[in-house]
């Protein structure tokens, strides 16, 4: 045949662009796919790669290939591709069109994929309204691993795990999901279509243009299902494979449009890249000055302080320690606040670890407090014994618990709650008490203290309570002092 | 910039941003939570996605997606979510997908409890997913080094194009300590194997498929020269007096922390006790611990699970020698007392002689990381 002869012939029908013209990632016969005569994969794949040509999205497009027959679709779609984990194509089809906007994500998948392993990850992608078309291929049985029961199997039909037929009471009913996604508020588009003669693939082709041509427009989630044949497993000829689907699978799955949003819905929007410059202010990690050496905490005595302060959830236990140690590291020392976590913040006792050193801080748990915040009786009776020789404990009561006195520990014993109280609000309890233990330690300027307040109590109102309350603490330190100077 | 007290759960997340990650995608968990909160605050001002997802299943297969097509990405859960991930771990290191996912461990096995345990070691080091392959693990043991080691993960993770984790246990997330940062953000790059939609990406192919005997053999050794590799170049410890130890405690997370202050006050007593802290775990310091065998005559292994990392220690000492263990579980802590008194207790029978306190230089003089 020469040259010449051809030009003579239009080409009206031709392989699609968007298939390779041989198969180089197949391992032999480069010339063909992998399926079996009259399975639908083959037209499916065909239509899909016709409308990704129409469209002219080639280069756009990512193929998400799932597990099952069509694991293998990679071979075919000369477009981007990545192969995901069993049912999990949608949710890896959700990540690459967020973190590409541009692209053309189409998520392929068969009903043992997206009925079955994969149920929670479709509905979920489709209920986010996720960008993505999705062409589900329904052959009412798992074909790859040798014909076992799906999720939509028919009533009595029999697979090798239901070998008796597909039974009601032992595995339920036919799942139709285009029924079950077409209840959510957010997909655009969903219909049902089949392979079961040529109108039906006539129609299946216009579906799946229109799913691709949707996300084109920038709209949300597609969902096409095609009712496909399976001539292999469901051991007929082609030809009764397709009238199976035409008088038997169509009346479990009626064909037809379940939702149509595609004339008012608006394209997504997609977050934008922001200046490289601005990331540290917008983390929030800009505010203030560094801390210079000059302006390092108060000269003189070593500073290491171990603090366990403990109390009922609520009473402000970890905020007075968080005080405590923004403060300290205002003041340029060291520091660490460990809180316990969990169930106890809801109810029960909470309680926190803080240290301030000037020395790097090694372990930040404190064991062998020198200093204790115990805010109630069960957090004195807890951790009274741990107190370092010659530490202090700071509690909240009028007396002092019998049993826990110790001979070599000081004691400020005071009603907090009830001076908090004086001052406007019970709740400030924990800072009059912060304002003692400040006192008694003497190692942060009170700038730092109000540095730290200010960071921390964002209220105006708060912020003014909390300092009148630092400051009362302060005064009651100094008065038990002077008193103990008094008696001894 | 000014160092900022903050919860280790928040220093992971800034430092990714910092470190040119842009997508998080996750779950839930407690003593995780704070670092899905701090992402999803943060993710959509500078122009990247957070997503919770319906599942780890689900958020560690949409990792899998973002890192196909080319973004730096991450999640962070806690043992039971982490279990569930391990499919999708799996995969991305056989897909060979970088991603970053920050396992803040909690009690188990099951449900077991919120409270802090290191019980995750096996499963994370030793790889809890199917096939030949290994995560690259880094172990952070105070909230500075949540936000270093989550940059080294993500540094790591492209080098290798292989799943890193950050491992610790949840004192190191819920705790708060001064945290610098680095001044500048690192730029995102889009690697040319990614799937990204472009006629340049379109040849590209992600898959973790290799159906052929022979493919899949050779899969298999090229991911293990990556690993080899690593093991060369990777290895990471911080060696804290181990020059003249006679006792080697080893412990990882919160546990090195309490071992320094017991390094610390055993020295003071006069006691040769020195500390090794792996800061990566897979790969294992291996290198340094047969160095520290020259002179050390016993090991101290000190966990917070049933005795997982103290195999990996026995096998670099390969029986040369002895390895004692202690540990604690459910979320109690191992205290600073049981430590150093087994430490007393060894030294007695091995006949340790006490010397003058020995020196204990100040923290930036001697700590040292070792890069083997």
């Amino acid at each position: 045949m020469s040259s010449e002869l051809l030009t003579e012939f239009e080409v009206i029908h031709e392989k699609p662009r968007s298939f390779y013209a041989t198969y180089e990632r197949k391992e032999e016969l480069q010339h063909q796919t992998h399926y079996c005569p009259g399975c639908g994969h083959g037209t499916i794949h065909k239509m899909l790669a016709r409308a990704i040509d129409e469209l002219g999205v080639q280069d756009r497009t990512v193929l998400i290939s799932p597990v099952g027959c069509s694991v293998f679709a990679y071979y075919y779609f000369d477009v981007g591709n990545v192969q995901a984990a069993h049912g999990r194509a949608s949710a890896v089809a959700t990540a690459v069109k967020r973190t590409r906007p541009e692209s053309v994500v189409i998520s392929y998948q068969g009903d043992g994929d997206l009925s079955a392993i994969g149920s929670a990850e479709i509905l979920h992608a489709a209920n986010r309204g996720e960008s993505i078309a999705v062409i589900f291929v329904n052959n009412a049985i798992y074909s790859m691993t040798g014909g076992q029961y799906a999720p939509t199997t028919l009533l009595g039909q029999k697979s090798t795990t239901t070998p008796l037929g597909r039974s009601a009471q032992n595995e339920g009913y036919p799942l139709r999901m285009s029924e079950l996604l077409a209840t959510l508020e957010a997909p655009v588009y969903i219909e049902r279509v089949g392979l079961g003669d040529n109108k039906q693939i006539a129609q299946a082709q216009r579906a799946i243009k229109r799913a691709v041509e949707n996300q084109v427009r920038g709209l949300g989630f597609s969902f096409v299902e095609v009712l496909s044949p399976c001539p292999t497993i469901w051991k007929l000829s082609p030809v009764e494979s397709q009238r199976w689907v035409r008088e038997v699978m169509e009346k479990t799955y009626p064909l037809g449009v379940l939702r149509d949003h595609t004339k008012e819905a608006q394209p997504r929007r997609w977050p934008e890249a922001v200046a490289l410059e601005s990331m540290p202010g917008i983390l929030g990690l800009t505010d203030g000055e560094a801390v210079l050496p000059e302006e390092l905490a108060a000269v003189g005595k070593p500073i290491d302080l171990q603090v366990r302060v403990a109390g009922f959830g609520g009473q402000g236990v970890l905020l007075l320690g968080e005080v405590l140690a923004e403060a300290g590291l205002d003041a340029g020392l060291e520091v660490s606040w460990l809180p316990s976590y969990g169930p106890e913040m809801r109810s029960g006792t909470s309680n926190c670890h803080v240290r301030l050193s000037r020395e790097a801080i090694d372990s930040p748990l404190v064991t062998t407090p020198n200093v204790l915040v115990a805010m109630n009786e069960p957090s004195l009776k807890k951790f009274d014994k741990a107190v370092k020789p010659g530490g202090w404990v700071i509690y909240n009561g009028d007396t002092f618990p019998e049993e826990c006195a110790r001979a070599d520990v000081h004691v400020l014993a005071l009603p907090f709650t009830q001076i908090a109280d004086e001052l406007g609000d019970a709740r400030a309890a924990n800072m009059v008490m912060l304002g003692a233990l400040l006192e008694m330690a003497n190692a942060l300027p009170q700038a730092s203290v109000d540095a730290a307040l200010r960071r921390l109590v964002k209220n105006a109102k708060y912020f003014a309570l909390d300092e009148r309350a630092l400051a009362r603490g302060r005064e009651l330190f100094r008065a038990a002092e002077r008193e103990m100077s008094h008696a001894g | 910039m000014r160092k900022q007290l903050m919860k280790g759960n928040e220093a992971i997340v800034r430092s990714a941003i910092l470190a040119g990650c842009r997508a998080f995608y996750g779950y839930p968990i407690t003593p995780a939570s704070e670092i899905a909160e701090a992402a999803a605050l943060y993710f959509s001002q500078v122009g990247g996605v957070f997503l919770q997802a319906e599942s780890e299943v689900a958020a560690i297969n949409m990792l899998y997606g973002a890192s196909s097509a080319g973004v730096r990405c991450m999640t962070a859960s806690s043992g039971p979510g982490i279990s569930l991930m391990q499919e999708g771990i799996s995969y991305m290191a056989g897909a060979e997908l970088p991603c970053v996912i920050a396992d803040l461990m909690r009690g188990g096995p099951g449900l077991g409890s919120i409270n802090a345990e290191q019980s995750d070691y096996n499963q994370v080091v030793k790889g809890g997913g199917n096939g030949s392959y290994h995560t690259l693990v880094v172990a952070p043991s105070s909230a500075q080094e949540m936000a270093d080691l989550t940059a080294l993960a993500f540094e790591l993770a492209d080098k290798y194009r292989n799943p890193v984790f950050v491992l610790a246990d949840g004192f190191i997330g819920q705790m708060m300590e001064p945290v610098v940062f680095p001044e500048r953000a690192v730029a995102p790059v889009v690697p040319e194997w990614a799937v990204t939609g472009t006629r340049e990406t379109r040849r590209n192919l992600i898959t973790s498929l290799h159906l052929g005997c022979d493919e899949l053999e050779a899969h298999i050794q090229h991911l293990e020269e990556k690993y080899r590799k690593a093991e060369r170049e990777e290895q990471r410890a911080e060696n804290w007096h181990t020059e003249d130890a006679e006792i080697v405690l080893v412990g990882y997370g919160m546990v090195g922390r309490i071992l320094k202050a017991v390094t610390a006050e055993a020295r003071a007593s006069g006691l040769p006790v020195g500390l090794l802290r792996p800061i990566t775990l897979y790969p294992f310091p291996v290198a340094d611990l047969k160095r520290r065998a020259r002179r050390a005559r016993a090991f101290v292994v000190v966990e917070m699970s049933n005795g997982q990392m103290v195999e990996d220690v026995r096998l670099a000492l390969n029986g040369v020698r002895p390895v004692e263990f202690l540990n604690r579980m459910g979320g109690n802590v191992p205290s600073h007392e049981d430590v150093l008194g087994l430490v007393r207790k060894l030294a007695g029978e091995m006949g340790l002689k006490v010397h003058a306190a020995r020196s204990v230089a100040s923290h930036e003089e001697q700590e040292q990381m070792a890069h083997v």
